[in-house]
């Protein structure tokens, strides 16, 4: 009971922070039909900002809590100097191209984040314990976890929400459904899809450095974070049916459970169990559990 | 033998020898890089010809470990080295590999297809690395190749295995460029253009896809078992994202128009490498990522464009020109001049042999 | 299976026997009824109009006859053997082949290029090796572009072409077979008023010496009382008439639901 309880436990965390991540990756395309490569580049952005924001918080003898404002700041300081340059200036050359060619052109983007990141940070792995600490231990059932990490949880929650809430509810969100249904009616009917799409590829790139930045202090922060987590979140995304925020949340919890369930019971499947699920989820749901195939008219 | 074919294999053969003879005369250095970006080349080729299928894999890597491994293996443990052997195994892992996955995933299209076959090469890293009987994640040497029982000394081993890299390659290209120019190839840009129609027309989409798959799997193999016995040493790497990722950056590249344009582009990215390992070690792959946006922008459809386009029939009809731009056809100076009377003494601009 | 379907004599199939049947079709899209309990027969040879208002049933039995949609019950025959089961491309193999609404086209090749890929996939010139174009092939297809008037465009990119002629070139494949049954939809849509009867002129023309059963969708009555001998009215997946043109025309349901009593 302990051991399974241990293995949904670890795979609930580790589903919420990659749920973060891949809400941002479905958000970007259902709007702006890009399947981001880069967005892993985000998330270790948000990583790497998170240590050098929470060093310098210690470093200036701030109270240790601040050192979570400090990792929110960072994330969204990543997303300005990152989102509107790139959606505005470089993804822009390459609308209405093929998909493919455009998932080359995001490719393109994460080899040279991969090396800004580098040029910035060097290649020395950074270290963010402290923040760990700040929630004690918690008592579930009878093993204790990181109170921190069980926080990931909530934080994955309240981001769901937000992202949910703010996209049903607010005027701006009905505009971006809006766009996501029919770009082109929406542009005919007065909407500002400019705007549409800096916006949402902004919330996109504030979401994987969110992720980053909170999962920081469980790894240590070092290059070729990226690669990992990109590939984790398109396994989620295709897995629960691009452009699905629910999709997204049950990718993530089958991703996240399969991987704990491979750590405790078939070590030597953990890294390819998730692409195994998702190769699986594809033959039997072509466009994922929570899309529907569409029927070509002729 | 049609025109068009001899022609194919006439090119083809002068330039393998041209190639040949200039690699007596290259440095040691160049012959490894060349050999490598040989291995790189026939691996994307395969991604050309699913391109022209309407596909993109972004997990040839797969065939590529899958082909390496088994050649390295085999040269490891049975003693058997002979470079040609070798190869062959290569290729037919690959092709059996496809064989196997390519019915299964023939249906899927766009970034479901690159996804899926990034997954599966993703599995067999994840298998790789965990298989410490064959090395884990530093993989194992592979044995310096034979050539017909012959094994070359330190200073000619690059040479020879350029020549071999040579042929098969040519080979490669030549079979490539036939079966571009035949009317299977037709019907397989014809899929990537509008598949119900060819369903309607009674031919298979399905078995175009697999079709493509298998070549472009059996071309994976043989990339990885030459590149496997050029580095000495192979490793779960091959099989990572990454990896396919450089296949797909040559692929596009080179375009889908042109077989020598993907060895071209393969040169290039190899020495591109080599000199930002030289001169910017640190800063490489933002090199590499620059030079990638750059081709998508301004030659979208690879620098094969540049002297080669897609059209297949030579025009007969006078009002042509209107629709077809001049300046490619003024540069064009390949194209078939064996014009029947009636066919405007224009040449064309189809695409040249590899 | 495609060896020459074309070719070999066709095994004359007794004067009682429709080239083309349907029994109790029935197809419904939730709760929209597309077909209800459709029978009915095609006579070789003959010239057949399907009319009715849109969402009628007209494109639903043309995509069913062709193997695109499977019927939630009842039988297709072709001559009188059963064909409800199977796909568009054994379809085409049989010999019923179809155009479309909108043209099915390779849109970045040219108009021959196009007619090669018709010829290269009804098998006679499919080859690993062979370039295309090779061996006559070529003139072949430029000879059956000229059948439909399209010489001209012949070396145009097709995506660039007017409409009507890329109506043409889509019927134009869907002809290298040689199909028993050629079922166009909608051929003159999208096509400007002048262009219609030039157009139809130019298919009836290029079909005359086919021994083909030719079934055409179309809303313009000019159209379907000049070139059919017999007219098929639908009416909420149902048909409501089947006869010559002139008692179709004239019939009270007909002029009430589907010409509106606009003649």
């Amino acid at each position: 009971m302990d051991y399974l309880l241990t293995i949904l436990v670890d795979g609930v965390v580790y589903a919420s922070w990659l749920f973060i991540v891949a809400l941002g990756l479905t958000l970007v395309f259902g709007v702006l039909r890009i399947l981001n490569i880069a967005h892993g580049s985000f998330y270790a952005l948000g990583a790497y900002a998170a240590a050098s924001a929470v060093a310098l918080s210690n470093g200036l003898g701030l109270p240790p809590a601040l050192s979570l404002l400090a990792m929110l700041i960072a994330s969204i300081a990543v997303a300005i100097a990152v989102a509107p340059f790139l959606e505005r200036v470089v993804l822009r050359l390459f609308y209405g191209r093929d998909e493919v060619l455009i998932l080359l052109v995001t490719y393109a983007v994460f080899l040279m984040l991969e090396d800004i990141t580098k040029l910035i940070w060097g290649v020395t792995p950074y270290y963010v314990f402290e923040p760990r600490g700040l929630f004690g231990n918690v008592e579930v059932g009878s093993l204790f976890y990181v109170g921190y990490d069980l926080m990931l949880i909530v934080l994955a929650v309240v981001c769901g929400l937000a992202v949910w809430f703010g996209l049903n509810r607010t005027i701006i969100g009905k505009v971006v459904l809006a766009v996501i249904h029919n770009r082109e009616i929406s542009a005919a009917m007065g909407v500002n899809v400019a705007r549409v799409y800096v916006l949402a590829f902004f919330i996109g790139v504030l979401l994987a450095a969110l992720a980053g930045a909170y999962t920081a202090p469980l790894i240590s922060v070092q290059p070729g974070i990226s690669v990992s987590v990109i590939i984790l979140s398109f396994a989620v995304v295709i897995i629960g049916g691009l452009g699905s925020i629910p999709g997204a949340a049950i990718g993530a919890l089958i991703v996240g459970i399969a991987r704990a369930a491979a750590v405790y019971e078939l070590p030597e499947a953990e890294i390819f169990i998730v692409y195994l699920v998702m190769a699986t989820v594809l033959v039997f749901r072509p466009e994922g559990l929570f899309q529907r195939a569409q029927v070509r008219k002729i | 033998m049609h025109g068009k074919t001899l022609k194919t294999l006439l090119g083809g053969a002068v330039l393998m020898a041209v190639l040949l003879l200039a690699g007596f005369a290259a440095p040691q250095w160049l012959l490894f890089t060349a050999t490598k970006a040989i291995g790189y080349g026939i691996v994307a080729l395969g991604i050309v010809v699913l391109m022209r299928g309407g596909v993109v894999s972004f997990g040839q890597g797969m065939v590529y470990c899958a082909g390496a491994y088994a050649a390295g293996l085999i040269a490891a443990n049975w003693g058997l080295t002979d470079a040609l052997v070798l190869l062959t195994i290569g290729g037919v892992t690959g092709i059996v590999i496809g064989a196997v996955v390519g019915p299964l995933i023939a249906r899927y299209r766009g970034i479901f297809f690159a996804m899926l076959t990034v997954a599966l090469s993703m599995v067999l890293y994840g298998v790789l690395v965990k298989m410490n009987q064959i090395g884990g994640s530093d993989g194992f040497n592979v044995p310096e190749p034979t050539f017909f029982g012959w094994p070359p000394d330190r200073d000619s081993a690059d040479l020879a295995l350029y020549c071999t890299a040579i042929v098969v390659a040519g080979v490669t290209a030549m079979l490539c460029r036939v079966y571009f120019d035949s009317m299977a190839g037709l019907m397989s840009r014809a899929v990537r253009e509008n598949e119900l129609r060819v369903e309607y027309l009674g031919t298979s989409v399905h078995r175009t896809m697999v079709l493509n798959f298998v070549v472009a799997a059996g071309f994976g193999g043989v990339g990885g078992a030459l590149n496997g016995m050029a580095l000495g040493h192979v490793d779960p790497l091959f099989s990572f994202w990454t990896t396919s990722g450089e296949f797909v950056f040559v692929a596009i590249l080179a375009g889908p128009y042109s077989v020598a344009a993907v060895f071209v582009a393969s040169i290039i990215l190899e020495l591109v490498r080599s000199f930002s390992n030289l001169y910017f070690p640190e800063t490489w792959q933002l090199v590499l990522g620059a030079f990638l946006l750059a081709v998508i922008l301004f030659l979208p459809e690879g620098i094969g464009s540049l002297w080669a386009k897609g059209r297949i029939i030579a025009p007969r009809t006078p009002r042509d020109d209107v629709t077809r731009s001049r300046a490619a056809e003024d540069r064009s100076t390949g194209g078939s001049r064996v014009a029947t009377a009636t066919r405007a003494a224009r040449p064309t601009a189809k695409e040249p042999q590899a | 299976m495609n060896a020459s379907p074309a070719r070999a004599p066709r095994s004359a199939p007794s004067p009682a026997v429709p080239v083309l049947e349907a029994r109790n079709l029935n197809k419904s899209f939730g709760a929209v009824s597309a077909a209800a309990d459709i029978s009915i027969e095609f006579a070789t040879g003959s010239k057949v109009s399907l009319i009715g208002a849109n969402g009628a049933g007209k494109t639903t039995f043309v995509n069913m006859v062709t193997g695109y949609l499977k019927p939630d019950s009842g039988a297709i025959l072709l001559d009188g053997v059963d064909v409800t089961k199977k796909k568009p491309r054994a379809m085409t193999h049989l010999g019923v082949c179809r155009s479309f609404q909108i043209p099915q086209l390779c849109e970045p090749m040219t108009s021959v290029e196009n007619m090669l890929v018709s010829f290269g996939a009804s098998g006679r010139r499919f080859s690993l090796f062979r370039p295309c174009g090779s061996e006559g092939s070529e003139d072949e297809a430029r000879a059956m572009l000229d059948r439909f008037g399209l010489t001209q465009y012949a070396d145009r990119v097709v995506a660039e072409l007017p409409g009507g002629v890329r109506k043409l070139l889509d019927i134009a494949m869907a002809m290298v077979r040689k199909p028993k049954v050629l079922l166009l939809d909608e051929p003159t849509s999208g096509v400007s008023a002048e262009e219609k009867f030039p157009l139809m002129d130019t298919v009836m023309a290029a079909l005359a010496h086919e021994d083909v059963t030719v079934l055409f969708v179309e809303h313009d009555l000019d159209i379907v009382t000049r070139y059919s001998d017999r007219i098929v009215a639908f009416y909420a997946g149902k048909i409501i008439a089947d006869d010559r043109p002139d008692e179709v025309l004239s019939d009270d349901a007909v002029q009430k639901y589907v010409t509106g009593g606009a003649r």
